[in-house]
């Protein structure tokens, strides 16, 4: 293979409030999302020459085709405008979708916008989600997108052991994390008590271990080297891309490990020249919708071994210490989906924004301490299947 | 970021806001209806299904029997060769038990899925179905089950002619 | 230096009105195994990347890719959705080559129509929930009044557009993949039920289903797999808002735009001169002229007098959808503008049998997202000509 042939940074990032209703509509949010990238990184929509949308399921917002709804408000009129999606991994997917367009030489500045209203789909935006399962051989059994994390969870703690009070730590790590974010649903200050106390919603997941349905959009700007060099001191560049999809035939795989996340990572690390993982990252933020996705994904990552992310991790001081902002590792310091909120494919593109903060120093109380240079955002989607990657240097 | 930015956009509102009439809202309700065509492999199976059996395929290359059967083998990238038939009996690989309706609405009981291995497909090949029959602190990783299927004269022709898998007990043997 | 991209295998299957007999799984399965048997090669080693374009509510599940990878030979890699037509697939395709992280790339997209029952109601359920959709009008509306004020600015007649379906549907006769090839005559169309005025009934492509699947790849690659690549030389895309409240409602300008990036990657100039034939959207019968005036081939208000004139017929001098168009073939949804790519690749390869146009060594295909939108894409295909020819 040719190597890759331009250097492409992320020169802007901006995000809307993440709600679970809110009076906007889809375009406007991403209009709002858009603007802030395009005043930080120090542009109009003038100056951009392609843009690339990103949105889950076009039943949530009850609109079909809504990639070309939306376009108004993405500033893609009159452009060359091209929507990708790859169910929940669509929002790091389409920072890697504009990264070709301006890696190959065709464009030099492109805004990457991910949004999602899900606040639009009644009774509840739940119900939306039973089309994603196999009409013949799943819809009729009347199935809740929970039930597929249920049974991920399920395998991940017994194939290696983990307790759900390990697994708790993860959701009150986040969302204290998103204590911190300006845009964050659910922040809040909980204990391993208050998870292992909530709702049962479909065992082992409860209340506490989930995150939120939500609206919001998020966006960065795209710009080539030479472009990038220009307009800020501070560019960060996309040093690895990586996506990887696996069957569909989800019960012909063993869920406890997510072996499409580790081909994707693999894919972006190769890209980027790393060869240890835990030692040549810096910050990371994995998908975590649920508490225990957080580790699925961090080890599909190889940010640790099989079944070890949370190795003798027994309470709040141990996870702190290890995961949080001053920690070994720090991981989802935003605060992540479970605390911040979880508008599907705006989510994903939320933690390539915090990346692009984080390195630039530029995360205010979530600053993580060591000094970042190399970050990791991963996003996960469909029926356990999908992993995109990008890796992120200063 | 947070250093630099002043304003975060948005507007909420609440549930009670829209029932409330504060927000102004326009409804509508998509007709989104399809008859899909189920093709040789999927429509073999539901035949199948009506008759009380399951049946797969299998790829002579990899040596994998596949369930639900398909008529391509996705890692060979080749047609599969021969439909074999399965039995009715599995073994648990993973389970859960749901307290959610599709619409997210609770349920007093809950329904307890599980992937199960079906006995005569390859080692990891699974289907999901429900189980019944049994508490959800007895269902276990590894445990025998048997499919419980609709009267033959009720059967559609849909992974609904089981009803549900249950567990095999003690003596009652393991499969026809 | 750029690095080139060719196409170096196509497949199809299904291409008829309906495909009852199969699932969407083996419809792709067919014309992928085909597609990699043109190209020569084995989807599990060769293939580094694959994209699929498709819409959730074509196909009546959400996150349609969850449900591609294995009849593709996809399992375990790269592999993506484009939420558009089979063209934006292929310039992504290209994209993704020319940054250097991917040697040999796969594009698929397919109709299966004939699943769909409220084919109308989706059209419907496109249009802004806001705007346009308490109207309560059938999405063909905004089709008549674009008719009404296309034929209105340029001064061409209903009766070119009923041409335009004659000559299609006569060159679909001669098309094995066309489903719709008739003796139609301008009278049939223009005494066939009005839908919304001027739109009449056959002024419409009816449905069908198909799939397309492409393989494309680096120049040296491409090279050594096949005595005849196609080459990628030049291509294009850009969209309108969908609101009808701001839109022309006489220039296709997202084709004008489309085709303009096409040309400047091209080099093209003249492309009524350099183009040797086009395979355009005809879904609407006055959208083939649209677009043949939007792709600079003549002004607005030229083309029904070229049309006249027997300069797109196919034996003309500038052949228009030789294939059939949609009118002829069928509109395949999201798999239409990969279909005229396929006819593009098919027509310079020499390979179009009873249709075929003589000498063709450069084709252009243009595609139009369909109602309610403002959306299309062009691509620019040639063969090797030799220095000075």
């Amino acid at each position: 293979m040719a190597s890759v042939k331009r250097r492409v940074a992320v020169i802007g990032a901006g995000i809307t409030l993440f709600r679970r209703r809110m009076r906007e509509t889809g375009r406007e949010l991403s209009f709002y999302a858009a603007k802030m990238a395009l005043e930080t990184a120090g542009i109009t929509i003038r100056d951009v020459d392609a843009v690339v949308c990103g949105s889950a399921p076009d039943a949530f917002d009850g609109v079909h085709m809504k990639g070309e709804y939306l376009l108004d408000g993405m500033g893609g009129h009159n452009k060359p405008y091209v929507r990708v999606y790859v169910g929940g991994g669509t929002g790091v997917f389409t920072p890697i979708a504009a990264w070709w367009h301006v890696a190959s030489g065709h464009f030099d500045v492109v805004l990457a916008i991910a949004e999602e209203k899900m606040s639009s789909c009644h009774p509840h935006p739940q119900k939306a989600f039973t089309t994603i399962f196999d009409p013949i051989y799943t819809r009729p059994l009347g199935p809740n997108l929970v039930w597929i994390f249920a049974l991920e969870m399920q395998r991940y703690m017994s194939v290696h052991g983990v307790k759900k009070e390990q697994i708790a730590l993860i959701s009150v790590k986040n969302k204290r994390n998103a204590l911190d974010h300006p845009c964050a649903q659910l922040p809040a200050k909980i204990t391993v008590q208050d998870v292992l106390n909530s709702e049962v919603m479909v065992w082992p997941v409860q209340r506490l271990d989930i995150s939120p349905p939500s609206d919001g959009a998020a966006a960065v700007v795209l710009a080539a080297e030479h472009i990038a060099k220009r307009l800020t001191d501070d560019p960060v560049w996309i040093e690895g891309v990586g996506w990887c999809l696996d069957s569909t035939y989800w019960t012909n795989r063993d869920l406890y490990y997510p072996k499409y996340v580790e081909y994707a990572a693999r894919m972006a690390y190769k890209m980027a020249g790393i060869k240890n993982p835990p030692k040549e990252i810096d910050v990371a933020e994995p998908y975590d919708p649920f508490d225990y996705k957080e580790a699925h994904h961090a080890e599909g990552l190889m940010l640790a071994r099989k079944g070890e992310y949370l190795k003798g991790i027994k309470d709040e001081d141990d996870i702190f210490a290890r995961y949080g902002r001053d920690g070994d590792l720090p991981i989802c310091p935003s605060g992540g989906l479970l605390g911040v909120g979880n508008p599907i494919a705006a989510a994903g593109l939320m933690k390539v924004c915090e990346i692009f903060w984080q390195l630039r120093g530029e995360a205010g109380k979530r600053q993580v301490k060591n000094d970042p240079r190399t970050g990791v955002a991963q996003a996960w989607g469909d029926l356990m299947q999908v992993g995109t990657v990008i890796v992120m240097r200063a | 970021m947070s250093v630099k930015i002043r304003e975060y956009r948005g507007t909420p509102y609440s549930r009670k806001d829209l029932e409330e009439g504060r927000v102004p809202a326009f409804r509508d309700k998509p007709r989104a209806r399809y008859a899909w065509a189920c093709g040789p492999a999927m429509g073999r199976f539901l035949a199948e299904l009506k008759e009380g059996r399951i049946i797969g395929r299998r790829c002579r290359r990899c040596g994998r029997v596949l369930v639900p059967p398909r008529m391509f083998c996705e890692w060979c990238f080749r047609p599969t060769d021969e439909w074999v038939y399965i039995r009715d009996t599995g073994t648990v690989l993973t389970f859960s038990a749901s307290y959610l309706g599709p619409a997210a609405e609770r349920l007093k009981e809950p329904i307890i899925i599980a992937v199960i291995q079906l006995d005569g497909a390859s080692p990891g090949i699974g289907i999901l179905h429900k189980l019944g029959e049994v508490k959800q602190e007895e269902v276990h990783v590894g445990m025998r089950v048997k499919a419980v299927w609709k009267p033959p004269e009720e059967r559609e022709g849909a992974i609904t002619d089981i009803l549900y898998f249950k567990p095999i007990r003690e003596g009652q043997g393991g499969g026809e | 230096m750029e690095r080139r991209v060719a196409i170096v295998g196509v497949g199809y299957s299904g291409f008829a009105p309906q495909t009852a007999d199969v699932s969407y799984k083996e419809l792709m399965f067919e014309a992928a195994t085909r597609a990699y048997e043109d190209a020569g090669i084995d989807p599990r080693r060769d293939v580094n990347s694959f994209i699929t374009c498709a819409e959730d509510y074509w196909e009546g599940f959400s996150i349609f890719d969850e449900f591609v990878p294995d009849q593709l030979g996809a399992v375990l890699k790269p592999t993506c959705t484009v939420s558009a037509d089979g063209l934006y697939g292929l310039v992504n395709a290209v994209m993704q080559i020319q940054s250097g992280l991917f040697d040999v790339v796969v594009v698929e997209a397919h109709s299966k129509a004939s699943d769909i029952l409220t084919y109308d109601d989706l059209l419907r359920f496109a249009m802004d929930p806001i705007y346009t959709r308490p109207l309560g009008w059938h999405a063909y509306a905004l089709a008549g009044l674009e008719m009404a004020r296309y034929l209105y600015d340029t001064g061409a007649l209903e009766e070119h557009c009923a041409m335009v379906v004659e000559k299609n549907k006569a060159n679909a006769l001669l098309n094995p993949l066309a489903s719709y090839g008739a003796k139609v005559s301008m009278d049939d169309v223009m005494a066939s039920r009005p839908l919304f005025s001027p739109l009449k009934e056959l002024d419409v492509a009816p449905l069908a289903d198909g799939c397309v699947v492409m393989v494309l790849a680096a120049e040296e690659v491409a090279r050594r797999l096949t005595d005849m690549p196609i080459w990628v030389l030049g291509m294009g895309w850009a969209s309108e808002s969908i609101s009808p409240e701001i839109r022309d409602w006489c220039r296709a300008i997202y084709a004008e735009l489309a085709s303009q990036m096409a040309y400047d990657m091209a080099g093209i100039t003249s492309p009524a001169k350099e183009v040797d034939l086009l395979e355009v959207d005809d879904r609407f019968s006055y959208k083939e002229l649209q677009h043949v005036e939007a792709l600079g081939i003549c002004a607005y208000g030229e083309a029904c007098r070229l049309l006249e004139e027997g300069i797109f017929d196919r034996d003309g001098d500038l052949p228009v959808n030789p294939s059939g168009g949609s009118l002829g073939v069928g509109n395949l949804l999201e798999a239409s503008g990969l279909f005229r790519a396929l006819e593009v690749v098919l027509q310079l390869r020499g390979e179009a049998g009873r249709h075929q146009v003589p000498d063709a060594e450069v084709g252009l295909a243009q595609c139009w997202r369909g109602l309610p939108t403002a959306s299309g894409a062009v691509i620019i295909l040639g063969v090797e000509r030799e220095v000075g020819a």
